[in-house]
């Protein structure tokens, strides 16, 4: 796999202490089976494990505990899940505003509509990109059809990074904007009702 | 946070073995005891380093309806009507960003047409117009954060 690490670049390396990004690969793919048979056992699964995992040495065997069934099936479903897409991981997620990531700016390109495809899969691609998604416009108020979550340690780098952005996107661009989370308001995850 | 710490972070977003001692596991490869392991797995949690733990759902994959979207609130409103939006429990996360659209969350509900419903509940409940902007493409969605 090739280095996309951007910390080489220039402006990065007398940077001490700076967090970076691994080389990319993507969280289950959307293409991935989609005749997954989701049952009742499955959608308690969702809810008892949607808070998090339970601290304990079987966190497995908790959960199997609480929705009366055996750790080996909690553990051969929650794989299953994951195989398919319905999980597309299990692991821990850092706040990214406490390791290092103080500027977060969702940046947002009015791209032509003939073009999207193909450059939103480059931007994608972008070691910086967290997210990347094509949006419905809201003309004439909103007229931004692509949506990339650029990462930095500062806003001067997020700027650095979105110009790239727009290098990437040439002339199929015609305008862009970056918007800047200035406070979390709430940050539950997704939740299935009890 | 000590370099175990930010070793244990790098590690957790790999992924969390599903065995039957997965904290015994991931100590193993550390050469670390299991109990401190989950030791500094909830301090981790507690201190808010990290935000989650666990799986990680994709809403649509489990047939219900989820989208991005947007207000614009006036400043003498803005602390009222982020207390009528994050009351909706449709509501994942939610964040203010600088911007005329200054609030911007995601809304996950357990039916594909619960999105609409919401969304008309939220106006009439705030006042305020909902700018719907679901995915119609997903180009990428990742990012493991190296410390």
């Amino acid at each position: 796999m090739s280095d996309l690490d951007l910390n080489s670049n220039p402006s990065d390396t007398n940077k001490t202490d700076v967090p970076s990004f691994s080389q990319k690969t993507p969280e289950a793919p959307a293409e991935k089976a989609k005749d997954y048979i989701f049952t009742q056992i499955d959608r308690d699964l969702v809810i008892a494990t949607q808070e998090g995992l339970p601290i304990v040495e079987r966190p497995y065997q908790v959960i199997a505990d609480q929705l009366g069934i055996s750790e080996d099936e909690v553990m051969f479903r929650l794989e299953k899940m994951k195989d398919c897409g319905v999980i597309r991981r299990i692991a821990g997620v850092p706040n990214h505003y406490r390791i290092g990531f103080k500027a977060n700016g969702m940046t947002v390109w009015n791209v032509a509509d003939d073009q999207i495809k193909e450059l939103g899969r480059k931007v994608g691609q972008l070691p910086f990109v967290s997210h990347c998604y094509q949006r419905p416009r809201h003309q004439p108020y909103w007229n931004y059809n692509l949506f990339a979550m650029v990462h930095g340690s500062e806003r001067a780098q997020v700027e650095e990074r979105a110009q790239l952005v727009k290098e990437l996107l040439g002339n199929a661009c015609t305008e862009h904007e970056i918007l800047y989370s200035s406070k979390i308001l709430k940050k539950t995850g997704l939740r299935l009702a009890n | 946070m000590d370099n175990i710490d930010k070793q244990l972070v790098n590690r957790l977003q790999d992924g969390f073995p599903v065995t039957e001692r997965p904290f015994l596991a991931i100590a193993e490869e550390f050469g670390l005891e299991e109990s401190d392991v989950m030791q500094r797995v909830q301090t981790l949690l507690d201190d808010g380093i990290l935000s989650r733990f666990g799986p990680m759902f994709q809403a649509e994959r489990l047939g219900g309806g989820l989208t991005l979207a947007a207000m614009k609130v006036a400043p003498e409103d803005y602390e009222k009507v982020v207390e009528q939006v994050n009351a909706f429990p449709e509501v994942a996360h939610n964040y203010q960003r600088e911007h005329e659209l200054n609030m911007w969350f995601v809304l996950a509900t357990e039916t594909p047409e619960g999105i609409e419903d919401t969304i008309q509940r939220m106006e009439a409940i705030t006042g305020y117009q909902v700018y719907n902007m679901p995915k119609q493409e997903e180009f990428y969605v990742g990012l493991r954060f190296e410390l």
